[in-house]
């Protein structure tokens, strides 16, 4: 017994250094449950409050990009408004207002929350975000988040104030994707290399595929709306061992210079979810 | 100003300078994210104890995990560097002459040769341990070569650069301080 004692004060460097080494590659090969048992309450908030300082002076040198961006959102929303359509009285319509709450809201499939984003990373292979918009003002994970120009990620953590997003830029990502001409379904990830291309992976051959078209979001999504921009196709490849493309794709969000985002809240994700477990339930 | 307020000082200053500045500077390629913030652990007083040494650079480390949401990734290089530090300084050093003389390492206290070998081996020790846990986890040896060699090229260009910019006077330690 004594001997014991004896080597553990020998080599009782070694031993603790051993058991930081331990704790802290267990962290990094065990991330996600451990980050959420000890890292998403205390961490966000640590890193938020000063990312958000910094974030106070850093927006100013973008100022005048990011509102040129948003001047082009709003143009376009308001061409799309009804009172931008003018006709010719022609018809009746008969008022029945017997509807106490207003019919269309209870068929809204999605609702956009704007965020703010306070930090911002493309250079690593595991590339976040972080929004100051938390758990308090209605994000959860699994959130989509969209940006003015197109796709950014998926929510993956929040705490009361802030959520981090992991990007599109991340070697986990993976978001269902579909061709703007109709056809084309496939599956967009990141192979860590340049943070200006993604590639869409799975498209059939049989689906013509020329360079420019459009990718967007998928309605099989769960998640993501279907119809935002997530790139245009750059250069086209033959997958070699199936019969598939590989279609790299030029980002239309500039990761570099993202500073306003939107969460999308599926508002019918409960039903689907409830109606799929009924499926898993019978079988 | 005492050795425990000019390295809380560090601690931050570092931090701060790798997460907002380093880490978001435009690449030049693929391959090259310069690193400096260790150089806190290099820079730290030779009494330090070792058992204190190794646990501040688990805080260390795991302070910019925080802000890379990286847990445990840099926390491991820098309690490794931490660790090792004081075998190289023994190694390097006649022990009686620099622990009695100067109190932290630096040019001027080790000599320009012993003091480029020991910030050569660091830079390459820790920059070989983080990739080599990046590439764990995707694999790709070219990647792993690549980054480990031109990383480190950059961050001792930049050592080399913070050391000639901060000209770190260490005083000769006499017996009254």
């Amino acid at each position: 017994m004594r001997n014991v004692f004896l080597f553990i004060r020998r080599y009782f460097n070694l031993i603790f250094f051993l058991t930081l080494q331990v704790a802290s590659l267990m962290m990094l090969f065990r991330f996600n449950k451990f980050h959420e048992a000890v890292f998403s309450s205390f961490s966000n908030e640590f890193s938020g409050r000063i990312n958000m300082r910094f974030n106070n002076v850093e927006t100013y040198f973008t100022l005048k990009k990011e509102n040129d961006q948003l001047r082009e959102q709003n143009a376009a929303l308001l061409n799309q408004l009804k009172t931008d359509y003018a006709w010719p009285d022609s018809g009746y319509s008969i008022v029945a207002d017997t509807f106490k709450i207003d019919s269309l809201e209870q068929y809204r499939k999605y609702l956009y929350l704007p965020a703010k984003v306070i930090s911002n990373s493309v250079h690593s292979q595991q590339n976040y975000l972080m929004l100051h918009r938390g758990s308090n003002q209605g994000a959860a994970p699994n959130m989509a988040v969209v940006g003015p120009d197109g796709v950014i990620g998926t929510i993956i953590n929040v705490s009361g104030n802030m959520s981090v997003v992991m990007s599109m830029l991340h070697r986990q990502s993976k978001i269902v994707a579909v061709l703007k001409k109709g056809s084309g379904f496939g599956e967009v990830t990141w192979d860590g290399n340049d943070p200006r291309f993604v590639t869409l992976s799975k498209v059939a051959k049989t689906v013509p595929v020329n360079k420019g078209d459009t990718v967007v979001t998928s309605q099989y999504s769960d998640k993501y709306p279907p119809g935002h921009i997530i790139g245009v196709v750059e250069t086209v490849a033959d997958d070699q061992v199936t019969s598939t493309y590989n279609l790299k794709v030029r980002t239309a969000t500039n990761f570099y210079s993202v500073q306003h985002a939107y969460i999308v809240k599926n508002l019918q994700k409960a039903e689907m979810e409830e109606l799929e477990k009924a499926i898993k339930k019978d079988q | 100003m005492s050795d425990l307020l000019k390295n809380i000082i560090r601690f931050a200053l570092f931090i701060g300078i790798q997460v907002f500045i380093l880490n978001r500077i435009p690449p030049l390629h693929r391959f090259i994210t310069p690193y400096l913030y260790f150089l806190f652990l290099l820079w730290l007083p030779f009494r330090t104890p070792r058992l204190g040494l190794t646990l501040l650079g688990f805080l260390f480390g795991l302070t910019l995990d925080f802000f890379t949401k990286t847990p445990g990734l840099h926390a491991a290089a820098c309690t490794l560097v931490a660790y090792l530090r004081p075998f190289l300084i023994g190694l390097m050093l006649p022990k009686e002459k620099m622990e009695i003389s100067y109190s932290e390492p630096s040019v001027t206290s080790m000599g320009w040769m012993p003091y480029a070998v020991y910030v050569l081996v660091f830079t390459f020790l820790h920059h070989g341990y983080l990739i080599f846990l990046e590439w764990m986890q995707f694999g790709n040896f070219w990647y792993f070569l690549g980054k480990v060699f031109s990383t480190t090229g950059i961050s001792l260009l930049l050592i080399t650069i913070t050391e000639m910019l901060f000209n770190r006077k260490s005083r000769y330690r006499t017996n009254v301080a």
